[in-house]
């Protein structure tokens, strides 16, 4: 699904998060949003999401208007830094939420249901732990549960706030490897947020650099390396 | 050498802080409870039943249950109400949403009751219009009711509040993100991840709306066989110099908050594993 982010604005309280943001990513591309904290690329995520809303602009999948379309009607995949897998509940049934909670005329039968879980754990390289809790996890499965769970529902778009910011550095490589495959074997459309230039650069097809609420540039990483757009970008990638 | 911990004192600084501890819940607990149940038993077991099933004690307990099961659950869905709005949602007049639900806390219980009275009683602001319409709140039912509802309402919610602040918000945006609505999201989610504070919560609002004294006897009229709670009761037996009955029924109330005491003690020793996979 491609994704258009027409003049986005969005304040919080007094200092503006979001300055007429727009970008424009392309179907079964990979993009980074990348930026120091405090540059608005975790509030673009979130608005991208449907977890926040702009005040002003617009914000499309393929043809259709999205804007104000609530988070759970949008058809997305989303993964959080703290993994927010649900504790009480089973790594299968953590998996399957997405699919148990859809009403009864639409949800799969449980045995599609069970099947699933463990297509998904076996892409996420996991086989086997559907009977584990989150707690008996490491950090690095805990996050790779939770992405299995944000692809159950087939999603479109893939959105990863920071998913590798509590992992070791060895963790995290082994983790990069695993997303860019899978984003490759699944075709979805994802955007990755991270404060870590190099690990966009090693990802990403594209590479959006925000400071300030702006996007300084956008653009593949050679083409970033080559021709920084601004003394801020050229000083951000050093 | 004695190899220890560094955070440990020396054998003395430690005999003296345990045993300072366990005098002092042994002056300020247990010895008071131990009279309750020795000074209930004093003239056998007999006068103990005998003060328990006679008909005004009998009165007394029911209401009592009665008042917390009407309270506690009214409470319990007020306090996750308001610890679910404060907690996971940001509006105006937040703060001072939490003060209010200190109020309780902060205000003596005898106040707590006189406002009722002010309010419903014959010569409080609605009392004409009550009393031409022919309802009683005062020195009813319907005013204990008030009273201890006004009295235990910040137990549940201020058990919450920090559980779920300290939770945050993101495991209810991740069961949005798959598709989740709000509902869903509380009660598969918010639900379990707080149902343990929650336990604790219900069972402090109860043992306060069955223990409630001071708001209550204002509001009460102290009418034997028809308002007179379990706590008032045993003070009408005291005054009357009925030491045996009085220690009797204390005793029975006595025993009510211990075995909440227990049962959440049960409950938690049942669930220790999936206490200790929830990390707290």
């Amino acid at each position: 699904m491609s994704i258009r982010i027409e003049n986005v604005s969005k304040r919080f309280a007094e200092f503006p998060a979001l300055d007429n943001v727009s970008l424009r990513l392309e179907e079964g591309e990979f993009v980074a949003l990348v930026g120091p904290s405090g540059s608005g690329k975790t509030t673009l995520l979130r608005l991208i999401a449907g977890l926040d809303f702009p005040d002003t602009g617009l914000i499309r999948f393929g043809d259709k208007d999205v804007t104000s379309l609530p988070a759970a009607k949008r058809g997305i995949g989303f993964v959080f830094q703290h993994y927010a897998l649900f504790n009480h509940m089973t790594v299968a049934r953590n998996i399957a939420f997405g699919l148990d909670i859809q009403p009864r005329a639409r949800r799969p039968a449980r045995d599609a249901i069970q099947a699933r879980v463990t297509e998904l754990l076996a892409l996420v390289q996991l086989p086997g732990l559907e009977d584990r809790f989150p707690a008996q996890l490491s950090g690095g499965q805990r996050q790779r549960v939770a992405l299995a769970r944000a692809l159950a529902r087939d999603p479109a778009i893939l959105l990863l706030d920071e998913p590798f910011g509590a992992l070791d550095a060895r963790v995290r490589r082994e983790l990069r490897k695993s997303l860019r495959a899978i984003h490759d074997a699944v075709g979805v459309t994802s955007i990755l947020v991270t404060h870590d230039h190099e690990e966009a650069f090693g990802l990403a097809d594209r590479v959006a650099i925000l400071n300030d609420g702006k996007v300084e540039q956008f653009a593949t990483p050679e083409e970033l390396m080559a021709n920084p757009a601004s003394p801020f970008v050229k000083t951000f990638i050093e | 050498m004695i190899r220890r911990s560094p955070l440990e004192e020396g054998r003395l600084a430690r005999a003296a802080l345990i045993g300072i501890a366990v005098m002092f819940m042994a002056v300020v607990v247990v010895l008071p409870l131990g009279v309750v149940f020795i000074e209930a038993f004093k003239a056998g077991l007999g006068a103990w039943a005998e003060a328990v099933i006679e008909p005004d004690a009998r009165a007394a307990i029911k209401l009592t249950l009665l008042v917390a099961a009407i309270a506690v659950p009214l409470n319990m869905i007020f306090g996750i109400a308001a610890a679910w709005a404060i907690a996971k949602h940001d509006f105006r007049g937040k703060s001072l949403l939490l003060s209010l639900i200190d109020l309780p806390f902060s205000v003596s219980p005898v106040v707590s009751g006189l406002i009722y009275v002010l309010l419903f009683g014959a010569q409080g602001w609605f009392g004409p219009w009550l009393l031409s319409n022919d309802i009683q709140i005062i020195f009813a039912v319907p005013g204990i009711l008030l009273a201890t509802i006004f009295v235990t309402f910040p137990f549940v919610a201020r058990e919450l509040i920090p559980l779920m602040q300290e939770q945050g918000r993101s495991d209810e945006e991740a069961a949005l993100s798959l598709g989740a609505n709000g509902w869903q999201a509380f009660w598969y989610v918010t639900l379990p991840n707080i149902r343990w504070g929650l336990l604790y919560g219900v069972l402090l609002c109860n043992a306060r709306a069955m223990g409630e004294f001071g708001a209550v006897s204002v509001v009460s009229g102290h009418i034997r066989g028809e308002t007179n709670t379990m706590p008032l009761h045993v003070e009408v037996l005291y005054n009357e110099y009925n030491f045996v009955a009085a220690f009797a029924v204390a005793s029975l109330l006595a025993l009510l908050a211990l075995v909440t005491l227990a049962l959440k003690s049960f409950l938690e020793w049942r669930h220790r594993d999936a206490i200790a996979a929830m990390g707290h």
